[in-house]
């Protein structure tokens, strides 16, 4: 029995425990000399927001963004995504100015959908945007459209666009303003806009009149028909009609019936959803 | 003028309309990953057909069952995960998993043992990861692994083939009661179990050796044709070798991997035949016997978990060989190829990361900062 | 120096294309087009910036008249292809499937010419007045890259050039018009590649030229000796024609990652520029037309065409009396680096080397699939990378990991995508990670 003891356990133990020692104080030795200094205001900050990590404040992530509010490098109403509350609630747990908070949401500045657009049907190739328009500029005739591979829609972190009929469609209620998808698109036609602004030109292309007619069907003609309604709310570059979103009051419904755009570029953010959707509620001519 | 309209009318103009539209280049090789693995399919049907032939028609339904449960579980996979199922039935991999799984298995294994390891294989080996071309493992190999240490003595009876008491040297692979049965004229395929010649050295004492049994002419000459123990389809050399011989001619593999395993097996074993006869019978014995040539021909080869560049390749090869050998000397498993293969499997991203080629015009640019 | 007597030469990498779809158009003799009612010439149909039009709506035209000045010096004049009033600068569909602007020529049909420039006597000329004559005549590399000519004839003075290479080596699959062009106008071919000698100084003058147009290099054999160049027999082997691989196979040197061949002491041109600099130097002839290769299996009559400038797609198939079935695919260029075309009213430009309506039959259908790495195009590819890891790398988005193993060096040749069982579009990954390295390095 002494000899099980001493040939086979007490080594076994000597052997195990001394390892175990050892590794310890490794561990020990590391802790020691290798510690990361963390802020208990970061860990406090980044519970507080809402974890989403889109990067739309311009940071890696929410932690990110979270040591540089606690370092003053940006304010809390920085982070597009918070609410108003969240953010002063960030702003008295650190005892500092919430800073401006601009809610803006994305508008794809597109109305080009299957129906509307020239197309060329058959693409054959890797469904992404950024790889399409390296193929003969993408399958659609405008060259400054929606391409509608979706892959703004598959980078969005909130779930708010949605491809239809090949045309992405912000839903702005999902929409935080991140700004994920306008870095995304290839063709530069998401903006970002305040979230108040109701109404849009639904178009991104700055050629001439006639030239836009022959590959889309509701393009801005640049007709100024909307400048002339309201200097103040529009504008118009080159031939392409903008919204004055700097503007002291932005367009509203109203302002869309009273201009009756001529090919429908201009529109509310509603009804554009509405007509995209297809919902048989909206008939084309019957606004709300 | 009127008739120059007329034939321009007569002429058929293209319609825009009808256009596809992709990147270049716009032809291609007719050659499909379907092709391929069908291609595959044929070089394995000489191993089939001589694993039938010795081992008779139960090694057939094995083979015909694990490939069906394979193919049934790759369906049943697609079809929970809301993937094409015709398409990926229809490529072929499955059924080339599942005919080599059987063919690394007993003929004498009971029926649950080719249904868990196609399941094992397809859904452990290939599906978690991602379906085809995404496994990192061979998935013959995981499932074989997997029954080897799940069902080691479901795994391990072997079956003697055809003919076998005619055989040169049967009494040593037999145990004492059965050699009785035999030597009154009883036969042996299909009846009686025998050890693989790999299981008998491990089990053999040092005076066979002294002796030379296992490196004996005639005991290779059995290995060679397959006239032993072993796995349905590893017996067979010269089935294999055809089988290599297509897979070379289609371009399905890269010869140097098997080349590489084999050659490194040989040459480590004739290094320890050389130091010490006792551990080691002469390195043809080993290579000839077990599962190294099935091993290294078809599973050590598959595309998607062996090197893509040509240095890869040859290290690969080298690797699956040393640790083959390592195991087969000094470890317990008599046989070390499946194991082998699947630790070189979990290396080949750092191969093909250490191991690259040179790309064209880098050689005259170093040369010139030296300067 | 690789060369010595009539040894093939040839490149590692690089794929064997079967049934080529030369043997379509490779007898049939170059034919010239009759006159079109209008051509619409590309501005922009040059490397570089693209010239100014000098012309108005309204004005009248000769053939061979200036009609677009050269903006700056890279950059290629343009000239009137035949006589007759301007259109207009019109939107058009260009040649990379985006709108593109170009000058509309409404022919007279008169086809009257403005007076030749005088020939020169390049032998006793010096290398400026020669270039000057090259640039005033508005050539760009006919191969495909359309690189003005007298910018790539005009070396930095450090740069030691000892090696001209002309590529007859025409590997793309289908394309004949090179072939055609060095079987009937061999001399010009010779004597123009023998003035680029000249504005080079260089001795050394190769014409690479694959074996698969075996007339072509005994034509050119005969008669090659009395003009100072080589005939080099090339292996049939696709990227043969690539600039790198070229010089790769006949002077054995590699051009050092993103250099250019003058870094390898090499110039290489296409032989069609050559016949252009002979008709531009001795004949004083602007560049207003080319040889187009129009083929295709749905084609009625495949066939070589001599075409203006500016010539419309669609009024080229009519040439070729149109089709006998729908095709898949409207490729300019070969069907292995062309240009996939959305519309037949694209113009024929400088560099359009072959008008190619693919079948459905033969066009690639890209799949999906996975890689399954069985690694053919890793032999594949003539610059040695490792196209499938690449793919895999960009299909996840990590472009760090592909400009790490090269994807800068790629040339899109397609061989990746040629060979691969998979079809997987590998070339529209990798132009997509240049596109966006490039991006990338620009905003930094």
């Amino acid at each position: 029995m002494s000899e099980i003891f001493s040939s086979i356990i007490l080594p076994a133990v000597i052997f195990m425990g001394g390892l175990g020692v050892l590794l310890g104080v490794v561990i020990g030795v590391f802790a020691k000399y290798f510690k990361v200094d963390s802020d208990p205001r970061v860990e406090l900050v980044t519970e507080l927001l809402p974890g989403a990590n889109c990067g739309g404040c311009g940071k890696a992530g929410c932690s990110d963004f979270a040591k540089s509010v606690v370092d003053g490098e940006n304010p809390p109403g920085k982070c597009p995504v918070s609410s108003p509350e969240q953010v002063s609630s960030i702003a008295r747990a650190l005892g500092i100015d919430a800073g401006e908070s601009f809610a803006r949401r994305a508008v794809v500045c597109c109305g080009g959908d299957v129906e509307q657009m020239v197309r060329t049907p058959n693409y054959n190739g890797v469904l992404d945007c950024a790889s399409a328009v390296l193929v003969a500029g993408g399958p659609k005739g405008c060259s400054y459209g929606c391409i509608g591979m979706g892959s703004c829609a598959r980078k969005c972190p909130f779930g708010a666009i949605e491809i239809i009929n090949n045309l992405a469609v912000v839903h702005s209620e999902l929409c935080v303003g991140c700004g994920t998808c306008v870095a995304v698109c290839p063709r530069g036609v998401i903006k970002l806009v305040p979230a108040e602004a109701e109404v849009h030109v639904y178009c991104n292309n700055p050629d001439k009149g006639p030239d836009k007619r022959k590959v889309c069907k509701v393009s801005c003609l640049g007709c100024r028909k909307c400048e002339r309604y309201s200097a103040e709310k529009f504008g118009t570059s080159g031939f392409l009609a903008s919204v004055k979103y700097d503007a002291a009051e932005l367009p509203t419904a109203a302002d869309v019936e009273a201009i009756g755009c001529p090919t429908g570029a201009l529109l509310t953010a509603k009804r554009h959803l509405e007509i995209e959707t297809n919902n048989p509620e909206f008939a084309p001519n019957e606004d709300k | 003028m009127s008739e120059e309209i007329k034939n321009t009318e007569s002429v058929r103009l293209p319609d825009a309309e009808k256009l596809v539209l992709s990147s270049s280049p716009h032809v291609s090789t007719s050659d499909t990953v379907r092709k391929i693995m069908y291609k595959v399919l044929l070089a394995l049907l000489p191993a089939v057909i001589a694993g039938v032939w010795y081992f008779g028609l139960r090694a057939l339904c094995v083979i015909i069952l694990t490939t069906v449960c394979c193919i049934g579980a790759e369906a049943l996979w697609c079809k929970l995960a809301g993937k094409e199922v015709k398409n990926t039935i229809l490529d072929g991999s499955a059924a080339v998993t599942g005919v080599l799984l059987a063919l690394n298995m007993p003929s004498s294994v009971p029926v649950y043992i080719p249904v868990i390891g196609a399941f094992l294989a397809i859904w452990l080996g290939k599906q978690v990861y991602g379906g085809i071309g995404n496994n990192p493992f061979n998935p013959a190999i995981v499932a074989r692994v997997g029954l080897l240490i799940a069902f080691p003595a479901a795994m391990t009876m072997w079956t003697a083939p055809r003919n076998f008491e005619k055989s040169f040297g049967y009494e040593n692979f037999v145990t004492p009661q059965q050699r009785i049965i035999l030597q009154k004229g009883g036969k042996a395929a299909e009846t009686i179990t025998c050890a693989t010649p790999l299981g008998a050295v491990k089990m053999s004492d040092k005076e066979e050796f002294a002796q030379g049994f296992y490196s004996h002419p005639q005991m290779l000459w059995n290995c060679f044709i397959g006239n032993r123990g072993g796995c349905i389809g590893e017996t067979c050399v010269p089935a294999l070798l055809l089988g290599f011989i297509v897979l070379v001619a289609f371009k399905l593999i890269n010869w140097k991997i098997p080349v590489c395993f084999v050659g490194t097996v040989a040459v480590f074993g004739a290094v320890i035949h050389t130091i010490s006869p006792a551990l080691a019978p002469m390195p043809l014995f080993h290579v000839l016997s077990g599962g190294l040539l099935l091993g290294a021909i078809f599973m050590a080869t598959d595309m998607v978990t062996s090197p893509i560049t040509p240095l890869g390749a040859i290290v690969f090869g080298v690797g699956c060989g040393i640790v083959t050998s390592v195991i087969r000397f000094w470890g317990n498993y008599p046989e070390g190829v499946s194991f082998a293969i699947l630790l070189m499997n979990a290396l080949v991203p750092l191969i093909d990361r250490f191991c690259g080629i040179r790309p064209f015009g880098y050689v005259k640019a170093r040369k010139e900062v030296a300067k | 120096m690789k060369i010595n007597n009539n040894a093939v030469l040839s490149f590692k990498g690089g794929i064997h294309p079967s049934g080529n779809g030369k043997d379509l158009t490779s007898a049939k003799a170059v034919q010239t087009a009759p006159l079109m009612e209008r051509y619409f010439v590309l501005l922009g149909q040059n490397a570089g910036k693209a010239p100014e039009p000098v012309v108005n709506k309204g004005d009248v035209v000769k053939k061979y008249q200036l009609i677009a000045q050269a903006s700056g010096f890279v950059s290629a004049n343009l000239h009137a292809p035949t006589s007759g009033t301007v259109g207009g600068l019109v939107t058009v569909p260009g040649p990379m499937g985006v709108p593109a602007q170009a000058i509309e020529i409404v022919s007279d049909n008169l086809d009257e010419a403005v007076e030749p420039m005088e020939s020169i006597d390049w032998r006793n000329s010096d290398s400026k007045t020669i270039l000057d004559r090259i640039a005033r005549c508005g050539l760009v590399g006919m191969g495909g890259a359309s690189f003005p000519t007298h910018v790539k004839l005009s070396p930095p003075p450090d740069k030691v050039i000892d090696t001209l290479i002309f590529n007859g080596a025409e590997c793309e699959p289908y394309l004949t018009a090179d072939h055609r062009l060095m079987v009937e106008a061999p001399r010009k071919v010779l004597e123009g590649a023998a003035i680029v000698g000249k504005i080079l100084g260089v001795e050394n003058i190769f014409i690479g030229i694959e074996v698969n147009k075996a007339d072509a290099i005994t034509e050119l054999q005969t008669i090659a000796d009395g003009y100072g160049v080589k005939i080099v027999p090339l292996q049939v082997q696709y990227p043969q024609g690539s600039e790198k691989q070229l010089i790769d196979a006949i002077t054995g040197r590699e051009v050092r990652s993103g250099g250019l061949p003058m870094d390898a002491g090499c110039v290489v041109q296409n032989v069609g520029t050559a016949k252009a600099v002979y008709d531009a130097v001795v004949g004083g002839i602007p560049l207003i037309e080319r040889v187009v290769t129009v083929t295709g299996e749905v084609v009625a009559e495949p066939g070589n065409w001599l075409l203006r400038i500016g010539t419309p797609v669609m009024k080229v198939i009519e040439l070729a009396k149109g089709v006998t079935d729908d095709p898949g695919k409207l490729i300019l260029g070969g069907p292995m680096m062309g240009f996939a075309q959305k519309s037949y009213d694209v113009p024929v430009s400088k560099n359009t080397s072959g008008i190619l309506l693919l079948s459905k039959a033969d066009a690639v259908n890209y799949g999906s699939g996975s890689c399954i790495r069985c690694g053919r195009c890793v032999s594949a590819c003539p610059m040695h990378l490792v196209p499938c890891l690449l793919g895999c790398a960009i299909e996840s988005e990590r472009y760090d990991l592909a400009a790490q193993n090269h994807v800068m060096d790629c040339l899109e040749c397609g061989a990746c995508a040629y060979v691969c069982p998979a079809h997987r579009p590998l070339i529209q990954h990798l132009r997509r990670a240049k596109s966006e390295i490039r991006r990338r390095s620009q905003k930094k």
